[in-house]
């Protein structure tokens, strides 16, 4: 099923746009980064993936057998059918930048924005691209896999209150 | 239908004098959780909304790279408090689909019991919340007195009445008993009298109706555009249900048993009656499954090398010691294969997912979840601008934002 | 309370009176983040019913309270706002720190959440447990009201005493030296609380 997908992706953005595999029930394509903005919308338009389930972004820093370092992970839906498809894409420092899919999906608007916070992947032409879980003021990304689990000590940096003065 | 917007802001919310802005939350009763929206207001019509999250963002994911997979079940507990054995299963479901195990058919089943309990627990604290803040208590006291009796079902199976961790990667951490039979058999048979009354209470009663119909309307388009699952999405047309879609525990064999609950209304009334009726088809699963429940064990084999043995086998046996050690320590455990997976089960909120990539230890490389209070919430403007402040709990509460599966 | 008295007046039995009021109605702020939150729910409705013991008014404006129950982990976003709510809560005040989150991070050992409350502001019963039981909760409110009536007094002479910081010690020891850097985003001089009084 993922071969027929890659077939009409590559008839239409020309040979090696997309490179099918199966693990289990996935299907995943890996599409490079400048093509992605355009396999998607086709895949949208033409292939009936009407629902953007799930947007992941992972950190290979580390990870054997690695050459990118950020993946992002596309989880289409075809709500008529029911098919899931994956759309894999990889992107680099040290300016990771991805187009951004919010005109494609509504959706993706928070999913992209938690991304940002969490990766420091920049959406290009997101609408409103700002952290979201984390404060304004914090300055790092914490699922990268250069930070460490306990933070640099941010959690402690609050001044304290005692009983006397409150 | 939304009132129409009678003015329009521009980015900073503030060319217009005679706006103003009400903070809201993040500790406010109504929002039940920590969640703050930040209003702006032309009388009491509301112009603009601007969610503001993360103050309860804990570094799940985070965690998850850090604890094993039998570990980490302890971490995706917390995650939708309301219904935590249903987070449970959703998680060691990807596990298992990553490491290609078929777990034994009475866990299957028990599996499908206590995700259904789960469901009618949260649809009822739902339900009993939205009550509560529009202006019933009773009907709240009512659901919470269900909840109490799940709750006993579990702390009976489990030993934990709130956060059970009751499942393993491969099983269950023990077998359930004949008393677990005896109760769940009770909560059937008590459950839709409890229902009725809580029915009884909203289904007819003007001033719940008046200020849920029409209200935070999504059309179906916009439920499939915005990425919505569960309840809401049912709500709004869309008949869209992993249970049936992409079957998984012992589902297939219990497809006789229950129905999609769909509306067209997509307003908060439509949401709240979507909740009232798969409740009752949750019961008719409950009822099928532990009538149907299969004798034989509840983990898989030993030899596959994943599930942890019994204590009696840890104690008296060398192999049972062997394997337990070899689960334990912290350079060995289980291999898995090296390569990412996608599970995703249908719990009361919605199609709760993870990405698993693994690089082949006993953790994962990157535990992702699809939470499906964060993409709700990111409907929260859309549904309330044009309505009234008073419309607030309303819209959440149909919602059912639960802040940590929110902020992770 | 600004009851001025000399300090060789002794009142005992109005301190008694005083105690036995505010013991019997606690009126508890529910600072509820998170799944503590659903068993503070619980222990308030139907099958345990917190009203036996004076405590089921609960008020979600810090100036009713006399009890807060922090509930759940607190996050960094958070700790300004848990701040705020015990500043302006009027004296006498006590807090509860609910579930193992709240008194020490429990299991969440991670860069955002606050590791125990007592950093940031002082706790006077701990209640363990990951939630609590209901009745741990029962249990917590009667501790409490143990403590008001063994050392409480009417002009809260036993609040001023306690002025130094009561949590716990070397508050980055668990830390590597070299791993501690002064975050970028260094919270008591951010945005958040720069140019905001802290009483309010």
């Amino acid at each position: 099923m993922s071969i027929e997908h890659a077939t009409a992706i590559d008839a239409k953005f020309g040979a090696g746009s997309a490179l099918p595999m199966e693990f289990r029930d996935n299907k995943r394509l890996t599409v490079p980064v400048e093509k992605i903005y355009g396999v998607l919308a086709f895949l949208q338009l033409q292939r009936g993936f009407d629902m953007l389930c799930d947007l992941a972004g992972i950190d290979y820093l580390g990870y054997a057998d690695a050459t990118d370092r950020y993946g992002i992970v596309y989880s289409l839906t075809n709500t008529t059918t029911g098919e899931r498809l994956f759309v894999k894409t990889f992107v680099n420092d040290p300016d990771p930048e991805v187009p951004s899919v919010v005109d494609l999906w509504e959706g993706a608007n928070w999913m992209e924005r938690e991304l940002y916070d969490m990766f420091g992947v920049k959406f290009q032409g997101h609408p409103d691209l700002r952290r979201i879980l984390l404060p304004d003021e914090f300055t790092s990304h914490p699922l990268r896999k250069d930070y460490p689990m306990r933070g640099y000590g941010e959690r402690h940096n609050f001044p304290t209150v005692t009983r006397a003065e409150s | 239908m939304p009132l129409e917007a009678v003015a329009s802001v521009d980015e900073t919310g503030t060319d217009k004098e005679f706006l103003y802005t009400l903070n809201f939350g993040p500790q406010h009763p109504a929002t039940h959780t920590t969640l703050r929206l930040i209003l702006t207001l032309d009388g009491e019509t509301i112009v603009k909304a601007q969610p503001d999250i993360g103050f309860l963002h804990s570094g799940f994911e985070k965690l998850g790279e850090d604890l094993d997979f039998n570990q980490y079940v302890t971490i995706v507990d917390r995650m939708n408090y309301v219904s935590p054995v249903a987070n449970e299963i959703a998680w060691h479901h990807t596990i298992e689909k990553l490491m290609g195990l078929d777990i034994t058919p009475r866990c299957k089943y028990i599996r499908t019991i206590l995700a259904e309990l789960a469901r009618i627990g949260d649809h009822l604290l739902c339900v009993g919340a939205v009550a509560l803040d529009l202006g019933g208590l009773t009907a709240f006291l009512y659901a919470f007195n269900e909840r109490e009796r799940i709750y006993d079902i579990l702390e009976n199976a489990s030993g934990q009445r709130f956060h059970p961790s009751y499942t393993r990667v491969g099983g269950l951490i023990n077998d359930v008993n004949d008393l677990f039979v005896s109760q769940v058999r009770a909560f059937v048979k008590s459950f839709p009298k409890a229902h009725g009354d809580v029915c009884r209470l909203l289904n007819k009663n003007k001033i719940f109706i008046d200020r849920t119909q029409g209200v935070g309307t999504l059309t179906r388009e916009e439920a499939i555009n915005r990425s919505c699952t569960g309840p809401v999405a049912r709500a709004s047309g869309v008949a869209r249900d992993l249970r049936k879609d992409e079957p998984y525990l012992a589902y297939p064999e219990l497809q006789s048993s229950f129905k999609i609950v769909c509306s067209n209304g997509g307003d908060c009334l439509a949401r709240y009656l979507v909740r009232m009726g798969e409740m009752l088809e949750s019961v008719n699963i409950i009822a099928a499954a532990i009538e149907n429940l299969p004798s034989g064990p509840v983990n898989i084999g030993t030899d596959s090398k994943v599930v942890i043995p019994d204590k009696s086998a840890t104690y008296r046996s060398i192999e049972g010691l062997i394997q337990h050690f070899e689960l334990f320590m912290w350079n060995r455990r289980f291999e898995t294969p090296v390569n990412e997976v996608y599970g995703a089960n249908e719990t009361a909120n919605g199609e709760l997912g993870f990405y698993v990539v693994s690089d082949g230890s006993a953790k994962a490389w990157r535990a992702r979840t699809r939470p499906p209070s964060f993409i709700h919430f990111a409907l929260f403007p859309h549904l309330i601008e044009g309505h009234q402040i008073s419309d607030v709990p309303a819209v959440l509460g149909s919602l059912n934002i639960i802040a940590a599966e929110l902020d992770r | 309370m600004a009851l001025k008295l000399d300090d060789n007046i002794f009142v005992s039995k109005l301190d008694f009176l005083a105690n036995w009021v505010r013991k019997n109605s606690l009126w508890p702020m529910p600072f509820a983040t998170a799944c503590c939150g659903i068993e503070l729910m619980a222990s308030a409705s139907s099958r345990y019913d917190l009203a036996r013991f004076g405590s089921e008014a609960m008020r979600f404006t810090p100036r009713q309270c006399d009890v807060m129950i922090v509930a759940g982990r607190v996050a960094m976003k958070m700790v300004p706002v848990m701040q705020r709510i015990w500043l302006q809560m009027p004296e006498p005040k006590w807090c509860i720190s609910m579930g193992a989150c709240a008194s020490t991070g429990g299991v969440f050992d991670t860069y955002s959440v606050v590791q125990g409350i007592d950093r940031f502001i002082p706790v006077d019963v701990y209640v363990p447990g990951c939630p609590p039981r209901p009745e741990q909760v029962i249990r917590a409110v009667l501790d409490l009201q143990e403590k008001i009536m063994k050392g409480g007094t009417i002009d809260g002479r036993e609040f001023a005493k306690r002025t130094a910081y009561e949590g716990p010690g070397d508050r980055l020891g668990e830390l590597d030296p070299s791993e501690v850097v002064i975050a970028p985003g260094n919270f008591a001089t951010g945005k958040r609380l720069r140019g905001l009084p802290l009483v309010n």
